[in-house]
């Protein structure tokens, strides 16, 4: 079966995130308030051939684990859509 | 013995001809070695120098780590041989698990290029055998990404074992306890941010790189060259 997989790669809670910090200090010059807890991230999507969601489930976060995200200074999140 | 040192060049490297040209300066011989070669014959250090490897796909260093030549780069590292990552080098380092941390993008999201004072701290290492501790020295940083980071139980872990081998005087990028290079536990391994090959002659702003290197081939040359391969 044909996988379709996003995966979400922001940092760990508690790593400083300066393009966040950033993005939270700019909006309220746009007049936009209330703004808090600006994380950025990168979103890597895919699809992948497995035999079922499970396995397209290990297979993906092998992936983040080895190569997509570093988990010494960020989490990786996987969903799986069949495509 | 003489100290033959492998130079690697990745897609992207930058920094190859640089190194070589220091290492040479000091009476070494340098090889530039392709990152496809899985053998490296004939070394006593090997370094891994600046650039963008890989176009820093992904992060900087995270393709790299994938390159045949990193099998015979931690073949080296395991046998207690010389390893020097310098800059992209040093995320190259991390990204291989031969050394402790991460390196994010700069505290101010600023690409730093400049002189910065470093102040040496541990003296147990191949880089840092031949200076003083506290002894400051002027070194160029050129980089996006070189907030060391950590997490406070690696800091104390690596303060405790006096593997922090370099801090900055004032931290230019935000990195975690001000560091600007670290070492292994062994203290054969070591990456900094800082470009010791780019201040070789006081000429052209600083020499203070000079020493640091030249104890880097101090100690390959205590070493047989031999062969490498990935494990």
């Amino acid at each position: 079966m044909k996988f379709s997989v996003h995966v979400e790669v922001r940092g760990l809670p508690g790593i400083a995130d300066p393009e966040g910090r950033t993005i939270e200090r700019a909006l309220p010059a746009l007049g936009f308030s209330g703004v808090s807890s600006v994380r950025v991230g990168k979103v890597i999507a895919f699809d992948l051939e497995a035999a079922d969601e499970g396995a397209a489930r290990v297979a993906a976060e092998e992936m983040c684990a080895r190569l997509l995200s570093n988990p010494v200074i960020q989490r990786a999140e996987v969903s799986i859509h069949s495509s | 013995m003489s100290a033959r040192v492998a130079v690697v060049c990745f897609p992207g490297s930058n920094c190859e001809h640089d190194v070589a040209a220091a290492l040479r300066s000091l009476g070494a011989e340098a090889e530039i070695v392709w990152h496809t070669r899985s053998e490296l014959d004939g070394f006593n250090a090997v370094i891994v120098p600046g650039g963008f490897a890989h176009g820093d796909y992904i992060r900087p260093g995270a393709i790299a780590q994938f390159s045949p030549v990193m099998g015979p780069v931690a073949s080296a590292a395991a046998k207690g041989y010389p390893v020097l990552g310098i800059c992209n080098g040093f995320q190259v380092l991390v990204e291989t698990g031969l050394l402790p941390g991460a390196l994010m993008r700069n505290d101010g999201l600023r690409f730093l290029c400049e002189t910065v004072t470093c102040e040496v701290v541990s003296t147990a290492s191949v880089l840092t055998s031949g200076s003083t501790p506290g002894e400051t020295l002027e070194l160029p940083i050129n980089h996006y990404e070189g907030n060391y980071t950590c997490d406070a139980e690696t800091l104390a872990q690596l303060v405790e074992r006096g593997q922090i081998v370099l801090r900055y005087s004032d931290n230019p990028n935000g990195s975690t306890g001000s560091v600007a290079g670290v070492r292994n536990e062994v203290g054969n391994v070591v990456g900094l941010m800082p470009h010791p090959e780019r201040a070789m002659e006081a000429l052209l702003g600083s020499s203070d790189g000079r020493g640091l290197l030249a104890a880097f081939v101090d100690a390959a040359t205590k070493l047989a060259p031999t062969h490498f391969e990935a494990a």
